[in-house]
């Protein structure tokens, strides 16, 4: 059919050969190419025709991408990140000035050559070798100068980030599963504990002490913005610090290889003030709302009697499992399955209905619910905000 | 062990005079060496002319293709049955669920989500009986123990039948029997999660499946 649409919208009745090969599928940009010209839907510069340039055109913008938003390495929106972001530039600087210097002197020996095949031509000698020498000794003082800015400037990101890390006044487990987040917020007691996924919510201007484990494989921890990545490697427990310095929303990502659905490995971070910190970390706390209407209960019923409650947790109720993510406040989150998809009605009937069409491969199996089953679970899951 | 020793190319100096046979004749004079050629020459007596040359190399290939099925996965793929299709028509279960490293893998982990070693222990025995021997009191087959896992048994093993989902079932059927080393060995694991002083199922013999009888139960050890 889709071929077909292709084929009505690309072809004009002079050119009966367009649509066959647009029916055969993947033909329809090629024919854009061809005589029909005035029907082309892509305003690109039909000189191009190794595909090459077209391939950089369009390629060049996605190197564009990394260097701003929510998930960004050059952000600079966390005190290590910024900190890391201007000894980058100072490497940067020193490095790139004497790779300059190299290329001058590169090319000084070319023509120097040159200058002397003409000296030995002439049946005369070279000049002198002073200059060599006093260029010598410059390059070496700047050898040394460089290398010792690089130590002091290296130095002082190094003890600053250790002594970031000396007094952390929030201490919150990270720790990953194929392919999700579990989030825990270690609190004074077990009690006031607050455990929740795949979402990260920071104190701006507070040092945070990430203390990161892994359940299966080797993943990584890594928010652009805020701070460099660190490994979770199964068996060790490491750790990461992390200190927002704007308010806003980020993404932070798996950075190592970790499975099938390593892309959709995802985490919402969330930078507030520490008046809203305080507010949303009080509501997490509290256990599970209970379900209100007839089609909540019966939600609930089947939660907590059925494979649901097997894996999953929510605080209040007897569905106590860990090995699936916490759902006592899950409504209140941006995103379901670690950034999969939006947290909405609609994604939610489709992923309780079927797990396996948007993250293929993860370990939420198909249960087959009846429609019945499937709207009273989603109304349930709705309400707890 | 070439021909040409170093002392006997052409300097430099005498470059134009090879002009003619060029640079590439002189290296053509050495002995090639073939891969294929050099293992018949290791082999003693001498192989017959059909073993030499890349017959190793094809036969070593195509040796590698019995890994291509190991681990096939289908999660977007249609669901099994939950019963047996019919009493005289072949159920695709067991055929789905037995000798797949991925399925049995799937099962191990359900295995510790499950707290199934709460018992069994992780396959010695304890509370629950072993699962790493031949002996079955409601039989071996990947079916019965699925069965097992779903129904319950007298004694102790609860019902998982809405707990887990059919598929998980037979999954976590399937690890168990990797416990006695059932399955093919290249689809069994190497090690395992837990730590254990007992060799990893791949270096074991399987296990001849029983049902218990009278006299295996009065033989074994206490």
């Amino acid at each position: 059919m889709r071929g077909s649409r292709s084929f009505s919208l690309n072809s004009s009745p002079g050119f009966p050969g367009e649509g066959d090969r647009a029916k055969r599928g993947g033909g329809v940009l090629r024919s854009q190419r061809g005589p029909s010209t005035r029907l082309r839907l892509v305003p690109l510069p039909c000189e191009c025709r190794g595909g090459f340039k077209r391939s950089i055109t369009l390629l060049a913008p996605l190197l564009l991408t990394a260097c701003d938003g929510i998930q960004s390495a050059t952000g600079g929106d966390g005190w290590h990140g910024e900190r890391f972001n201007s000894l980058f530039t100072l490497f940067m600087a020193v490095t790139g000035i004497a790779y300059l210097l190299v290329l001058a002197f590169l090319a000084a020996a070319v023509l120097r050559r040159r200058g002397e095949a003409r000296y030995e031509e002439a049946g005369s000698e070279a000049p002198g070798e002073r200059g060599i020498t006093r260029t010598l000794i410059g390059w070496t003082a700047f050898i040394v100068a460089g290398l010792t800015i690089l130590t002091i400037g290296s130095y002082f990101a190094d003890r600053g980030a250790a002594r970031a890390a000396a007094a952390p006044a929030l201490e919150i487990r990270v720790t990953a599963n194929q392919w999700w987040w579990d989030v825990e917020y270690v609190g004074a007691t077990p009690q006031k504990t607050v455990r929740t996924a795949n979402e990260l919510h920071l104190p701006v201007g507070v040092p945070a002490h990430i203390i990161l484990a892994s359940n299966d494989v080797i993943h990584s921890f890594w928010i652009p913005n805020l701070a460099g990545k660190q490994d979770m490697i199964p068996g060790r427990v490491l750790d990461a610090t992390l200190t927002p310095k704007h308010i806003g929303e980020y993404r932070g990502q798996c950075a190592e290889y970790c499975g099938i659905q390593h892309a959709h490995m995802a985490l919402d971070v969330k930078v507030e003030s520490r008046a809203d910190f305080q507010r949303w970390r009080a509501a997490q706390l509290m256990p599970a709302r209970l379900p209100a209407t007839p089609l909540q209960k019966a939600g609930y019923t089947y939660f907590m009697s059925r494979e649901c409650s097997a894996c999953h947790a929510i605080a209040g109720t007897p569905a106590s499992a860990q090995v699936a993510p916490d759902l006592t406040h899950v409504a209140s989150r941006k995103t379901i399955a670690a950034g999969t998809l939006p947290m909405t009605r609609g994604h939610l009937y489709g992923w309780v209905a079927d797990p396996q069409g948007p993250k293929p491969g993860n370990n939420m199996p198909y249960i087959g619910l009846e429609p019945a089953e499937l709207h009273a679970v989603v109304a349930y899951l709705e309400s707890l905000k | 062990m070439s021909s040409v020793s170093p002392a006997k190319l052409p300097s430099r100096a005498k470059l134009p005079s090879l002009e003619g046979r060029g640079w590439g004749s002189v290296r053509q004079r050495r002995p090639k060496l073939r891969a294929g050629k050099s293992l018949a020459a290791l082999a003693y007596p001498p192989l017959a002319p059909p073993f030499q040359g890349g017959v190793w190399l094809a036969l070593a290939l195509f040796l590698t293709l019995s890994a291509c099925d190991r681990e096939t996965r289908d999660p977007r793929g249609k669901p099994l049955p939950e019963t047996k299709p019919s009493a005289d028509a072949l159920d695709p279960r067991p055929a789905a669920y037995e000798n797949n490293a991925f399925q049995i893998a799937q099962g191990q982990r359900y295995f510790a989500w499950m707290n199934c070693s709460g018992c069994h222990f992780h396959g010695g025995g304890g509370i629950g009986p072993p699962l790493m021997d031949g002996a079955w009191r409601y039989g071996g087959s990947i079916q019965q123990i699925a069965d097992s896992i779903l129904d319950g048994r007298p004694n102790g093993m609860p019902s998982f039948k809405n707990k887990i989902t059919q598929a998980q079932a037979w999954q976590l059927a399937a690890f168990v029997r990797s416990l006695s080393a059932q399955q093919g060995k290249d689809k069994l694991w190497s090690r395992g999660d837990e730590m254990s002083n007992r060799e990893p199922p791949t270096l074991q013999d399987r296990e001849p499946v029983a049902p218990t009888t009278p006299e295996a139960d009065q033989a074994k050890p206490r």
